[in-house]
């Protein structure tokens, strides 16, 4: 056991299945020589060879489809883009041959998509986004979203594992800033598995990703009301189950993302709530996510869109007063 | 004159402890003329079943709550007159001396408020400001969230008794929680039917009792009735005394002979003087309100973490309602003030009103020891439920001739036809004990046995 940033935790994930099992090897912009824009794959290249791991051109649509067609022939491709906004130019290959390819054929196609997502560094319009909703729509799909080292690297080596295609958002803004035990031996955190982050009775807070720090934060400051925050850790499949029975619990439900707010997961896990548990609820299921508009680049207005603590802290109080 | 001025009928105040009644019957219907007193509906609380006279003469213009409709006392349930009333509802009023004081005190002020305005020829002042609070009264604590709403069915609360925290005042999952956690906890220290007499039970604790279950559709050769209010009453009563109360039955051997022979010569005299039956049970009830002076445990209670004696004797006799449907226990009050005349008036009194549903709920409320007499039908034994929080209760049994050992006047046995009885005392093992059980009843013996043609 070792203190380990999500960074080093998702870039142990991965060289320790490649030491593992050879069929596994990663592909992408700058990830070979330059180590990846972050840093990911850094010394990779020195360890596996520039066959496995393999610098590729300016071309999201070549590196899916180079990633389809490796595993259809039975490699274990870990893909990146760069950020994840770029996914949109990967997307024909993504969703249309390697989502349906399983369904088609009955053959794995064990792919992993690592999709650097999320804002707060102003990063702009291009390179802030949190799609995964847009692919937690398309059958066939998985997506994960950890929130802390031990989490990123466990449901990196399932997402190795999975003979599904599956697409990895790691928080760019966790990259560095978040620190914590990780074990050194291998183990598998599985997909379609929420965590508790802290238990509550008064109100459900529902959370993945970077929000989940944002949700402790403000769960902190209402020493009064006791707030549990579920961790979701993977959007699809999502743990129904455990945020069915906390909402049972505490009949009362917030759901925290960062993505916008129409069409965003947040609706689904709304919608589920209200179907199945709606004889349980005390107050309307409520959302806080961003405005239906693209991420801003000046800070002051990035800030303004990101959730913040201050934000949720209202959603909380006003729940808990409803 | 008050030509078309409606009179509002409402849900009556049925003494301090009742927040609600039913209306179980209506004796008109819109359009038909009432005379004022006539008995114009009937209600059923959880303690009594009553008839609700007309507050006015008229023609009965609205009637606005249903049979088998639940409302909160100072409901507006119907309206005489008005509109479609037409002319002169309340016009014979003034002409007739004031009302007798009838057993619905909210009709009676209605009526008297009707007929001032109606002397005074002015407009009555419509009585129906409390219909008319109403709504803002519950504002904001109208909403009833999902989990609210079931919670409440799944313990049969209403969701209006509860106090609401929420925005508005609204009753939040925790609000209810906290009702029922705080309905559960107060049930076993003063158990609802209970109170002593400065105490009206709770009416909200009776329906903390779990919602009963559907009894699903009624089998072949199987019919169905609903559980009136007075039924649901009572089971819940019977099961909680014996939940409550560590129930024992001791019983004795009565030669009421003197009894017998005093009764018939005072018969007579006190049907022609003051119309009233010298009963047996009068005579058992003065004899019982003198020995439990001697007793005070027998006429005590435990409430708490306290044994409560008590200075005044308050005799429930239990009456059954025609047809098996029901049983009710009128309290004759201060009983051990009461010679043998005022004890017979005082039962015939309570037994009439009860068959004829005028009791109020304050009637059978309060009681300290109660009298059961199933006797009448040849029963010579039985073991009677104790009203709760009483510890005791008497059972008096059929008056038999049996062949008796006797001595006479020179000592030597003899056995002689005497009238026998047998009585029970029922009591709470928890507060009184056998041996003390055992003399009451020898002493109540003895005063029956003894009875002179003085005694009264």
């Amino acid at each position: 056991m070792a203190e380990k940033t999500y960074l080093q935790a998702i870039s142990d994930g991965i060289r320790g299945e490649m030491r593992r099992d050879k069929r596994v090897f990663v592909l992408g912009e700058d990830v070979g020589v330059y180590g990846g824009a972050f840093k990911v794959t850094q010394g990779f290249q020195e360890e596996f060879g520039a066959w496995r791991v393999i610098d590729m051109p300016l071309s999201e649509t070549a590196i899916m489809g180079g990633a389809t067609g490796a595993a259809i022939m039975g490699m274990r491709p870990v893909a990146e883009m760069q950020f994840a906004d770029f996914v949109s130019c990967a997307w024909d290959h993504l969703v249309t041959v390697a989502a349906k390819q399983r369904w088609r054929t009955g053959t794995p196609i064990p792919i992993v998509l690592r999709l650097p997502s999320g804002g707060g560094f102003s990063g702009g319009p291009f390179h802030s986004q949190n799609p995964e909703s847009s692919f937690a729509h398309i059958p066939g799909l998985k997506c994960v979203c950890p929130a802390t080292p031990e989490d990123a690297k466990g449901l990196m080596i399932a997402a190795i594992e999975d003979p599904n295609p599956v697409l990895f958002f790691e928080h760019k803004h966790l990259y560095r800033r978040i620190k914590g035990e990780v074990p050194d031996e291998r183990y598998v955190t599985p997909i379609g598995k929420a965590r508790v982050h802290a238990e509550g009775e008064d109100i459900t807070l529902v959370t993945w990703g970077a929000m989940v720090y944002t949700a402790e934060e403000a769960a902190k400051q209402l020493p009064d009301v006791s707030v549990e925050i579920i961790d979701l850790r993977t959007v699809m499949p999502w743990d129904k189950q455990a945020v069915l029975a906390s909402a049972r619990k505490t009949s009362k439900v917030l759901v925290l993302h960062e993505d916008t707010r129409t069409g965003g997961f947040g609706g689904e896990i709304a919608a589920t709530i209200a179907e199945e548990a709606f004889e349980d609820l005390d107050a309307p299921v409520r959302r806080i996510a961003a405005p239906d508009c693209p991420v801003p680049f000046a800070p002051v207005l990035e800030k303004a869109y990101i959730p913040q603590v201050d934000d949720v802290v209202r959603g909380l109080k006003e729940l808990s007063e409803y | 004159m008050a030509t078309g001025t409606a009179v509002d009928v409402v849900m009556p105040q049925m003494g301090v402890s009742v927040s609600e009644g039913t209306v179980t019957k209506w004796s008109k219907q819109v359009g038909d003329t009432i005379e004022a007193d006539e008995t114009l509906l009937e209600i059923s609380t959880d303690k009594v079943d009553t008839e609700v006279p007309s507050p006015a003469t008229g023609v009965i213009s609205e009637i606005l709550v249903a049979e088998g409709e639940t409302v909160a006392v100072g409901t507006v349930l119907a309206r005489i007159g008005g509109e479609a009333g037409a002319a002169a509802p309340v016009e014979a009023a003034p002409d007739e001396p004031a009302p007798e004081p009838t057993p619905a005190p909210a009709t009676q002020v209605a009526a008297n408020e009707s007929a001032a305005a109606a002397s005074e020829g002015q407009a009555a002042p419509a009585p129906a400001a409390p219909a008319e609070l109403a709504p803002s009264e519950s504002s904001g604590k109208s909403f009833v969230s999902p989990v609210v709403a079931r919670i409440a069915a799944e313990h049969g609360i209403d969701p209006a008794q509860v106090p609401g925290t929420g925005n508005g005042g609204r009753v939040t999952k925790k609000d209810i929680q906290a009702f029922i956690e705080s309905e559960a906890q107060a049930a076993p220290a003063a158990p609802p039917a209970a109170a002593p007499p400065a105490a009206p039970a709770p009416p909200a604790a009776a329906q903390v009792a779990q919602a009963p279950a559907d009894a699903g559709e009624p089998e072949q050769g199987e019919s169905f009735e609903p559980i009136s209010a007075m039924r649901r009453g009572i089971a819940d009563h019977m099961r909680r005394s014996l939940d409550t109360s560590a129930h024992v039955t001791s019983a004795i051997e009565v030669d009421m002979s003197k009894v017998v022979a005093i009764r018939a010569k005072l018969k007579k005299e006190y049907n022609a003087a003051y119309g009233v039956n010298p009963t047996y049970l009068a005579f058992i009830a003065r004899a019982t309100a003198e020995t439990l002076r001697d007793y005070p445990y027998v006429n005590g209670e435990i409430r708490g973490d306290k044994i409560v004696s008590k200075s005044f004797v308050n005799l429930g006799f239990a009456v059954e309602l025609a047809d098996g449907k029901g049983l009710i226990v009128p309290v004759v009050k201060n009983a051990e003030t009461l010679n043998l005349l005022g004890m017979a008036k005082g039962i015939a009194d309570i037994a009439k009103r009860a068959r004829d549903k005028q009791l109020t709920p304050d009637d059978v409320a309060g009681g300290s020891f109660t009298i059961t007499n199933p006797g009448g039908y040849g029963t010579f034994h039985g073991t009677p439920v104790i009203s709760q929080p009483q510890v005791g209760i008497l059972g008096t049994y059929a008056l038999v001739k049996r062949p008796w050992v006797i001595q006479d006047e020179n000592g030597a046995d003899a056995i002689a036809i005497r009238s026998i009885m047998n009585i029970t005392l029922t009591y709470d093992h928890r507060l009184v004990d056998g041996a003390y059980a055992g003399r009451f009843l020898r002493d109540l013996r003895e005063r029956l046995q003894t009875w002179g043609e003085s005694d009264y």
